[in-house]
């Protein structure tokens, strides 16, 4: 590309320094193979600050409404199961360390053992939305999802309800009872964009392992797998906090 | 060039990775765990340290940023100062003015 740049302009090739060995894959603005991958890194991470950026105002209305309407959200977390959301944080933090150990192979060079490490993580992802559909389909069958037939019975008498009379939820006055309905459109914002983002990842995951197989990532260039790396491991961070803020805090 | 290249990018060892794994683990377990303890307000903060603390793992060896650039480094502070100085500056907004009146 930059080469026909110039040559467009009418500068004479001859001019051009000379075209020394270097791989295939580094481009020709860069000055170095660390050059390119540093450049490549650190605009990685600006892209995961703005995703840090939006997640962080979905984490901070939640803070804010978890604080107006404490009863509700209190009452609304008891409906979240947390073997569930655990066995889901177990999938996702092994994902995260396949997905580790997935870069170590492409840096190392091992071909056989970065396609596993992709698979596997291919997998774990799989199942962590798995389970998280058993979960919505829960929401969806107690009529929890907000503007959607959306049924106030398990906070106005909670004694009719599994998990509210096993947490020991008292009656919420009416007022009160609504406002479950902002938990759980909270609740759905931030694990349903989480999941859309695990589902982007999974897509990338299955075309890497297709690329991974016919070699691509093993051949010294391992920037793609490398930022990939970054990616999911940072939708890994945003689950190790919604875990505790939607499932733990308001469990005693 | 090539020396350059081997000697800025460092590779961390698996042991690391496996290490790490399990700190998460068990720091997934204290999580739970605590959380059917009764410490009141405590009950958030300690959830959210550990967050943070897991977290905090995470971003160092599984994203590689212990061994990364100072550009990288100061990138990634600099991002969190300005999340928590917007989340510090919408929370005094709403303590300040609307709390306790909605």
């Amino acid at each position: 590309m930059a080469d026909s740049t110039v040559v467009a302009q009418g500068a004479p090739e001859t001019a051009q320094p000379v075209h020394g060995e270097h791989p295939a894959y580094l481009r020709h603005h860069f000055e170095s193979v660390e050059q390119q991958a540093d450049a490549a890194g650190f605009a990685m991470w600006l892209f995961l600050l703005t995703e840090v950026m939006f997640f962080g105002g979905l984490f901070t209305a939640y803070l804010i409404y978890r604080n107006w309407y404490y009863p509700a959200f209190v009452a609304g977390s008891h409906q979240l199961s947390i073997p569930l959301g655990g066995l889901n944080t177990l999938l996702l933090i092994t994902s995260s360390f396949t997905m580790a150990m997935g870069v170590w192979c492409a840096e190392t060079r091992r071909k056989s053992g970065l396609v596993l490490c992709l698979v596997l993580t291919f997998i774990l992802g799989l199942g962590f939305l798995g389970i998280k559909t058993i979960e919505y389909s829960e929401k969806i069958e107690k009529h929890h999802v907000p503007s959607w037939h959306y049924s106030l019975q398990s906070f106005l008498d909670p004694a009719s309800d599994k998990e509210a009379s096993a947490a020991g939820d008292k009656p919420l006055p009416l007022d009160m009872a609504r406002h479950t309905e902002v938990y759980f459109s909270l609740y759905f914002a931030m694990t349903g964009m989480h999941a859309l983002h695990m589902i982007i990842g999974i897509g990338i995951l299955g075309f890497m392992i297709l690329r991974a197989r016919a070699g691509a990532y093993t051949s010294g260039h391992v920037t793609f797998v490398e930022n990939f790396g970054l990616y999911w491991h940072f939708v890994d961070i945003v689950w190790i906090f919604l875990f505790p803020l939607l499932y733990l805090i308001s469990r005693h | 060039m090539s020396e350059q290249h081997e000697q800025a990018h460092h590779i961390v060892s698996p042991m690391v990775y496996v290490f790490i794994l399990i700190a998460l683990l068990v720091g997934t377990a204290t999580t739970v765990w605590v959380s059917y303890v009764d410490l009141g307000v405590w009950n958030p903060i300690i959830a959210l340290a550990i967050a943070c603390t897991k977290a905090t793992l995470v971003v160092l060896f599984f994203m590689h940023v212990k061994y990364s650039t100072k550009l990288t480094k100061l990138t990634i502070c600099a991002g969190i100062f300005m999340f928590l100085a917007l989340v510090g500056m919408t929370l005094s907004d709403y303590i300040s003015r609307a709390w306790g009146s909605w």
